[in-house]
């Protein structure tokens, strides 16, 4: 399916929220992710399943002030 | 001692994280400014990088608390988001609430400003609004449920200090009881000592340190000067007089003929 990962257009077998990070080397520790807008926590990924057109952000700890 | 949410704090300085020129100089800088509060922000990671799993695992070794920013948001949804996903990452109820309202000054949207932080005081978070100098919004704050103000004293990064030192006496006086931290705009640690001489509880701080030729002394400067101006703040200082009145006793001078 087609997903919009970060900004940028992504094609994937993937089905659920988790192995969407593995399949994109999305390998981080420190992740919070939402998808269409909405947070889906570290421990709900696993059984989050994407659908066609999904959005997902994936962010990390930066520098801010 | 500072309180901030039943949260005791030594120290009045909070320190940002962005802008310094190394990971090696912005962890001195934080160590020299004797800080237990810094910010950090969340974005887009990368994929097979773990960018954010270095910086982090760095800032974690100090074992300071973590106040994360919303900044970047322009909008309600966009900043409770952001909110939420900080707090599922950092593990804190804290937050320090930007929203954007404009461009080029990077004022906050204080409209939207207090909505979200109606909505997310209601979700459980401890909300540090980044807000205006301006006395109705202030209110507006405290009635969404917020604890802690955080005035601008001028735009993000401008350095330009204090613009409006009228505005800052009255919100400090306004509201005697309730926590205020000076946040945006300091470029200089008069700056800082001027403001904590008003009776303001504590800075926030970044540019003005990560852009300094040397920004661990800078770091220490601003310390230093933030501990003035609180002391100079309890210690009453002297009002200025429109005519000179002599330090040295009158009754005495000898008179020479």
């Amino acid at each position: 399916m087609k997903l919009i990962v970060n900004g940028y257009e992504h094609e994937v077998s993937a089905q659920s929220l988790e192995a969407l990070l593995r399949e994109l080397a999305f390998e981080g520790e420190w992740l919070a992710t939402a998808v269409n807008s909405e947070l889906v926590r570290a421990n709900e990924r696993k059984n989050h399943a994407l659908k066609d057109g999904d959005r997902i952000e994936i962010l990390t700890p930066k520098q801010g002030g | 001692m500072l309180k901030l949410y039943g949260v005791e704090i030594s120290s009045r300085l909070m320190l940002g994280t962005a802008q310094y020129s190394s990971p090696a100089i912005l962890i001195d800088a934080i160590k020299a400014s004797q800080t237990e509060i810094i910010t950090v922000s969340l974005r887009r990671e990368m994929s097979g990088v773990k960018s954010g799993d270095g910086f982090w695992s760095l800032l974690r070794s100090l074992g300071l608390r973590v106040l994360p920013n919303t900044a970047g948001c322009h909008t309600v949804k966009e900043a409770v988001l952001t909110a939420h996903m900080a707090r599922d990452i950092f593990s804190t109820d804290w937050v320090k609430l930007e929203v954007i309202g404009n461009h080029d000054t990077l004022q906050p949207d204080v409209f939207a400003l207090v909505e979200a932080a109606r909505i997310l005081t209601e979700d459980g978070f401890k909300v540090f609004p980044y807000t205006t100098d301006d006395l109705v919004v202030a209110e507006r704050l405290l009635e969404a449920g917020c604890e802690v103000l955080m005035p601008w004293c001028a735009p993000i990064g401008s350095a330009m200090g204090p613009m409006n030192l009228h505005a800052l006496r009255s919100i400090r006086g306004h509201f005697p009881g309730i926590v205020m931290i000076v946040d945006a705009g300091l470029g200089r640690p008069s700056h800082a000592a001027a403001v904590m001489e008003l009776g303001f509880d504590a800075v926030l701080l970044n540019t003005a340190v990560a852009k300094a030729g040397d920004p661990v002394a800078m770091a220490q400067a601003f310390a230093k000067a933030v501990d003035a101006g609180y002391l100079a703040h309890h210690a009453v200082v002297l009002e200025p007089r429109d005519m000179a009145v002599p330090s040295t006793p009158v009754i005495g001078r000898a008179v020479f003929t």
